[in-house]
Parts: C-alpha cells; sequence; structure tokens
C-alpha cells in the first residue's frame, strides 16, 4: 500500500493553480486541501470563493494566489454566487455567446461557519436547484478567521474564544457537531462524500469524481488548525490521520445514495490519541472523554449500517 | 415603431427585458413585484425568451446569483420590492464594486414594520448610499422604455454599474395602461449584446472581490463614486440616442408648466401625474404661478440639471414619499436643500412628507402643500418637514 502512494504520488499533475506566497498561517491544512483541489481540477474551473480564512489569506488586492478565475462576494452566499457563475456560463454557451467551448467546473468553497451556519440557507437552494457544480467545504471546526469563535461545526468538549472551558462551565462546546454531510445528502444530490488532506490521493480522487457527476457534489473536507486547535503546526497532517484512525472522521462518499467507506482501518485508535495533543481539548476529564468516545463510537457504527445497507442493496 | 398594447404596467416590463434578450434573471417572489417575474418565468418556459430563469431561495440569493452571472458575462435581470429589497442590502454595495451591471426593478413598497405591502418610497431610500444608479418611473410606457435603456447604461464600459427602475407598487405595476412596444429589430439596433469587459474565463483568469487593504480601499470607494457621477453623461446619451430612434424623449430632470412659477412642486415616480392635474387646476382655475418638477435620476444626483431647472422660483415644495427618521427632513428634500445651500437666490425649500404605505395622495392635497409651502416661505419658517394627512 505505501508503494502505491509512492507512485500515485507520481502520477499527480506538477502544475499549481494555488501559488504560493499567500498569508496562511504555519501548518494551514486549509490551504493544503485547496492546493490539492486546484492540482485536480487544473485551468479549467472557476471558484466562488466564500469570507474566511481561506479568501482572505489569498487576494490581498493587489496580489492572488489564485491562478484560476476567482471571485469572491460575501460570506453566506458562495453557493448561490457558484450557481449564477454555472447558470450564466451555461445559458451563454447555449447562446454560443461563451468564449470557452471547453468543460468548465465551477466550484463554491467556504469554511465551517460559511457552510453549516450562515451559508445554510444558500447552500441549500443551490443544490435543491440542481446546479452542475462542486461545493467545497473546508472544515476546521470554528471560525477562525475572526478569533476561533465557536461555530455549529465545532466538535463536543472544544473550547473555543465563545466557548470558553471556564469555573463555572467546564466543558466547552456544550453541543454535538452539526451533520453537515447528511444534510447535504438528504437533498438527493448524486455526489457526497468526506475528505481529508492527510489522505491526498482519496481527496484528489473524490474531487476528480465530483467534478465530473453531473449535478450538484458536496465534499466535507476536514482541515486541522494549528492556530485554533492549539497545537504544533508540525502535527496538522498527522493529526488529521489521526482524526479517520480514531473514527472521528471516517472517509467515505455517498454516490446517489449508496454509502461505502474509502479508507478503513482494522484496529481504531482511541480518540484520547486524537484529543491530547489539541489544546483546545486539554480542560477535558477522563468523564468528558469517555462521552466523546461514547459518541465517537455511535455515529461511526450507524455509519456502518447505512454502508451495510448499501452494500446489501447492490448484492 | 411597434404597436400599441393595452397591457399591465408589469407585465409590459417583463416584455422589455424579453426584447432586451437578458440571459440570466435569478429572482424570489415579493408583493408587489411578483406578476414581472411571473411574466418572465413564463416567457421562458414558452420559448419566447431564451434565458436561465434561476428561482431562488430568497432576495439574498438573487442577488448573489445575479453576481454570479454578471460576473460569467451574461446581460442580468432582477425585481424585488421592499423587504426583499432590505434582504439584498449587503450585497447591494457589493455589486458596483464588483463593476457589474445589473438591472433591477424595483417595485416600490413600504418596508416593515408595521408591515405593509402598499406603496411608498422607504424602500429605495433605505438603499441610497450602495453605488446604484436609480431612476424614477412615472407611467407604464416610462417604466418600459427605461428598463430597456437601462441596459444600455448600465453596460456602457463607461458605466459598468448596476441600475435600479424605480416604480410604484400597485398605484403603477399593477395598472393597465397603453404601452407602444418596440420590434425586436429596433431594440437590437438599440441596444447591442452585453460585451464585458472583464469575465469568469479560464483562458483569462481575473480574481475578482479581493481584499481592500486601507491602503486601497480609499481608492477603490473614489474610483466607484467617480463612475457613477460620470455615469450622468452616459444617462443623458443614451436618453438622446432613444429619443432620436423612438420619438420619445426623457430628461434626468423633467418639468411641467414651470417656467417662470413662483412656486414649484417636486415629485418622484407616479404621484407626478396627480400633481400635474393639481397644476392645471391651480393655474387654469385660479390663475396661480405654480408648475412642476420630477425627479427621474435620483442617483447620481442631477445636481446642475435641477439647480437650472429650479432656477427663478420663490418657493419649492417637495413631497417625499418617505421618512428619514431623526434626519432633516425628507430624504430628496434634504438632497435637494444641500444641493442649493451656496445657490444664490435659491428657492426656499419646504420640506413635506405624504403618501406613506398607501396613502393616496390627491389633488387637493397637492393645492393644500402648495398654499403650506407658500406660507412657510415668507415667514422664512424653520423646519424639518410636514407630514400631509396626518391624523394627530
Amino acid at each position: 500500500m505505501e508503494n502505491l502512494n509512492v507512485y500515485a504520488a507520481k502520477l499527480a499533475p506538477q502544475q499549481e493553480f494555488l501559488s504560493s506566497g499567500h498569508r496562511a498561517c504555519q501548518g494551514c491544512a486549509e490551504l493544503l486541501a485547496a492546493r490539492l483541489v486546484a492540482k485536480t481540477l487544473g485551468k479549467d474551473y472557476i471558484i466562488a470563493n466564500a469570507t474566511g480564512c481561506l479568501e482572505i489569506v489569498t487576494s490581498s488586492f493587489p496580489h492572488t494566489a489564485w491562478e484560476v478565475p476567482w471571485i469572491h462576494v460575501a460570506f453566506e452566499n458562495a453557493a448561490a454566487v457558484a450557481s449564477g457563475v454555472e447558470a450564466g456560463i451555461k445559458v451563454l454557451k447555449r447562446k454560443g455567446k461563451y468564449p470557452v467551448d471547453r468543460k468548465i467546473t465551477v466550484v463554491a468553497q467556504a469554511g465551517d461557519g460559511g457552510t453549516v451556519d450562515i451559508g445554510l440557507q444558500a447552500l441549500s437552494g443551490a443544490l435543491e436547484r440542481g446546479h452542475d457544480m462542486v461545493y467545497i467545504c473546508y472544515d476546521n471546526e470554528a471560525y477562525m478567521n475572526t478569533g476561533i469563535q465557536r461555530s455549529s461545526s465545532t466538535p463536543y468538549g472544544a473550547t473555543t474564544t465563545t466557548s470558553p472551558a471556564g469555573v463555572a462551565d467546564p466543558l466547552g462546546q456544550h453541543t454535538m457537531k452539526k451533520n453537515i454531510v447528511e444534510i447535504a445528502a438528504a437533498h438527493s444530490i448524486p455526489y457526497v462524500a468526506t475528505a481529508s488532506p492527510s489522505y491526498p490521493f482519496d481527496l484528489m480522487q473524490k474531487i476528480r469524481k465530483a467534478a465530473d457527476t453531473p449535478g450538484p457534489a458536496y465534499i466535507h473536507c476536514f482541515v486541522p488548525c494549528p492556530t485554533g486547535w492549539r497545537m504544533a503546526p508540525n502535527l496538522a497532517v498527522s493529526i488529521g490521520r489521526i482524526a479517520v484512525e480514531s473514527k472521528v472522521f471516517p472517509l467515505y462518499e455517498i454516490e446517489n445514495g449508496e454509502y461505502k467507506m474509502t479508507v478503513t482501518h482494522k484496529n481504531h485508535r482511541p480518540v484520547i490519541d486524537y484529543l491530547k495533543p489539541q489544546g483546545r481539548f486539554r480542560h477535558l476529564n477522563e468523564d468528558n472523554i469517555a462521552e466523546i468516545q461514547r459518541q465517537v463510537d455511535k455515529s461511526y457504527d450507524k455509519l456502518l449500517k447505512k454502508v451495510k445497507m448499501s452494500q446489501e442493496e447492490l448484492d | 415603431m411597434g404597436k400599441r398594447v393595452g397591457i399591465e404596467v408589469s407585465l409590459a416590463i417583463s416584455e422589455a427585458v424579453k426584447l432586451a434578450n437578458v440571459d440570466a434573471v435569478a429572482a424570489y417572489p415579493i408583493t408587489p413585484q411578483t406578476h414581472i417575474v411571473e411574466h418572465l418565468s413564463e416567457l421562458v418556459a414558452e420559448g419566447e425568451l431564451d434565458a436561465a430563469f434561476i428561482p431562488v431561495e430568497s432576495e439574498h440569493s438573487a442577488m448573489s446569483v445575479c453576481a454570479g452571472t454578471s460576473a460569467a458575462g451574461a446581460r442580468t435581470y432582477t425585481a424585488t420590492s421592499s423587504q426583499g429589497l432590505a434582504l439584498m442590502n449587503e450585497i447591494l454595495f457589493i455589486i458596483p464594486a464588483l463593476r457589474l451591471p445589473v438591472v433591477m426593478t424595483i417595485v416600490n413598497r413600504s418596508l416593515s414594520g408595521p408591515i405593509s405591502i402598499w406603496n411608498d418610497h422607504s424602500d429605495i431610500m433605505s438603499v441610497r448610499d450602495t453605488g446604484w444608479i436609480a431612476i424614477f418611473a412615472e407611467n407604464g410606457q416610462e417604466s418600459f422604455d427605461l428598463t430597456l435603456m437601462s441596459f444600455k447604461i448600465a453596460e456602457d464600459h463607461r458605466v459598468l454599474l448596476p441600475i435600479s427602475v424605480n416604480l410604484d407598487g400597485f398605484t403603477l405595476s399593477h395598472v393597465i395602461e397603453p404601452h407602444e412596444f418596440l420590434d425586436q429589430e429596433e431594440v437590437d439596433k438599440f441596444l447591442p449584446d452585453y460585451e464585458p469587459l472583464v469575465q469568469l474565463n479560464p483562458d483569462k483568469p481575473v480574481s475578482l472581490g479581493t481584499v481592500g487593504i486601507p491602503e486601497i480601499y480609499t481608492e477603490a470607494k473614489k474610483c466607484i463614486d467617480e463612475t457613477l457621477i460620470a455615469s450622468e453623461e452616459v444617462v443623458k446619451e443614451v436618453f438622446a440616442e432613444f429619443g432620436e430612434m423612438f420619438g420619445r424623449h426623457y430628461k434626468v430632470v423633467e418639468s411641467y408648466r414651470a417656467e417662470g412659477a413662483e412656486t414649484l412642486l417636486m415629485t418622484m415616480g407616479s404621484v407626478s401625474e396627480t400633481a400635474m392635474e393639481a397644476i392645471d387646476k391651480m393655474r387654469d382655475q385660479d390663475n396661480r404661478s405654480v408648475g412642476l418638477v420630477r425627479l427621474r435620476l435620483w442617483r447620481p444626483f442631477p445636481v446642475k440639471d435641477l439647480r437650472v431647472e429650479v432656477a427663478g422660483a420663490k418657493t419649492l415644495a417637495i413631497i417625499d414619499r418617505a421618512v428619514s427618521p431623526g434626519g432633516t427632513g425628507g430624504p430628496v428634500a434634504g438632497e435637494v436643500r444641500s444641493a442649493l445651500y451656496s445657490v444664490e437666490d435659491a428657492p426656499y425649500v419646504a420640506s413635506f412628507i405624504a403618501g406613506l404605505g398607501g396613502r393616496d395622495i390627491t389633488i387637493d392635497d397637492f393645492i393644500s402643500v402648495v398654499d403650506q409651502a407658500e406660507k412657510m416661505a415668507e415667514s422664512n419658517e424653520i423646519h424639518q418637514y410636514k407630514m400631509i394627512g396626518v391624523r394627530e
């Protein structure tokens, strides 16, 4: 398997469309993921970007890190803007008024806040209308751009600047992470997947699949944020792997309603391995950790049931 | 020249949008804008208009989709009213900064609360400073003509700014009026295809909507405002070209029996038609020296033309259809006072607010406004505004 990965890396496109020199923090997995997406999609794609870290660090006028067409309008509307770009190009092509004949992939990209909270309505609208586009959520589990405030994608027990663990309330975030993947899938769109830059080839394959699928596709990408998660920058990639190995962030896809795991492990690590390196979980006691383990096991089992059901349907 | 048709004003606007051969329409229904977008979706469904009709889930998304279609290079149209316009507010500021020539009909309706579906100008006044060109139509024919002209103005490479055509909800939008339509060939000659200067295109990648750091934000804002101010000349050019081709002539500030008048009424929108009747009555029956000035272009504010049109009058009575709470008067009156402040022998400006939330403004109301304004001018009364027909 390892040898295959070495070989696969050589097959990946050499050209970069998200150039270096941007202003992201050290160890930013969001930029790593966005770079892999750009590599996968190449020249013929257009991005509608939500306000957030990714937008701020790549587009400080007069500089831009993007070597593909890129538009940023506001925070909560990346899905709507992308749907407009898609519909616009489609009608112009039909009327013979668009200068490029090739297939162009339209991508909306936003952080977790711009997706699961303020952008949820625009996302739902775009998915429901069936635009041929790819929506990518780069989930770093809080509002990192404004200074690590909680979002509804922040996991249970994490301390953020608006869900701080204190003397009177020692837990941090009280709510479970919103399951946006299921919300996206509930729109009955043809392709939904989770991805992680810690598994670059899995991510690239899913992006390719999402782009090639007619209609809307949703990719939920797990992007560790060393700054916001209070951990060393050199851990960004490994913590992403541990998230998968500990069942915290399973890698799977839902193709036409059928669930399939894309990365599996025989022996899962305990969640403590995932929690320990991160300062945002430092305050948790044994009971809290046991509760998180219970939640993680429960949602993983639920997912496995869906995978099994899909397999049985196919058999 | 096209045929004369009796048709609801909303539908006539949709027909103008069809004649403009728009590429994309993104809209969310709201009273009293609905008939426009209903008819457009029908025209698309019947194959009479080849356009993307994108039925979005909110006005915020409507304007966001418009940003996307317009940036892709599509001729883009939308329509809204009141709360819908308020929901778009955030995006309205961004469209001019992206230099996207989106055309929007605003069927003017009062803003909540209390909630009201009826007409006044509180919606458009709340988005005054978003950087859009704003034009007011007075009747159906104007709504039709100005809609067509809007695309040409907005898409001119010297402009490349969004534009709103405003018309009064119900009192104009839902009225059946005779319209002189135009033939497709004539419109095509007047309004060629939109040629974007910048477009989302993989062969010429651009980054649109980048971050304005303090070293650049001021310059960006100045650039947009200078372009907006300079667009007045293009508006006049397009009005002139339209007049030459189709025989209907438009000015940014219109007047009616205003020459030599001592007292001038000033209005925007469909209420001007009632005001004209009031002027006729006062002139012909009572031999009073009164006239009417109608403001057609609201943004950019036509300072010079306004000064010319009101020169020589002693009193200027302005009817606003919106309140500027805690302000210095009605929003139009405030602008006019500023525009005339340094002008020698400028008329006394009396500010009146009338016709809020669909309240009628009658001929007698206009006569009463003239009476009051002349008295106020005589004593040089310092005031914020007077509300017409309010029950105390």
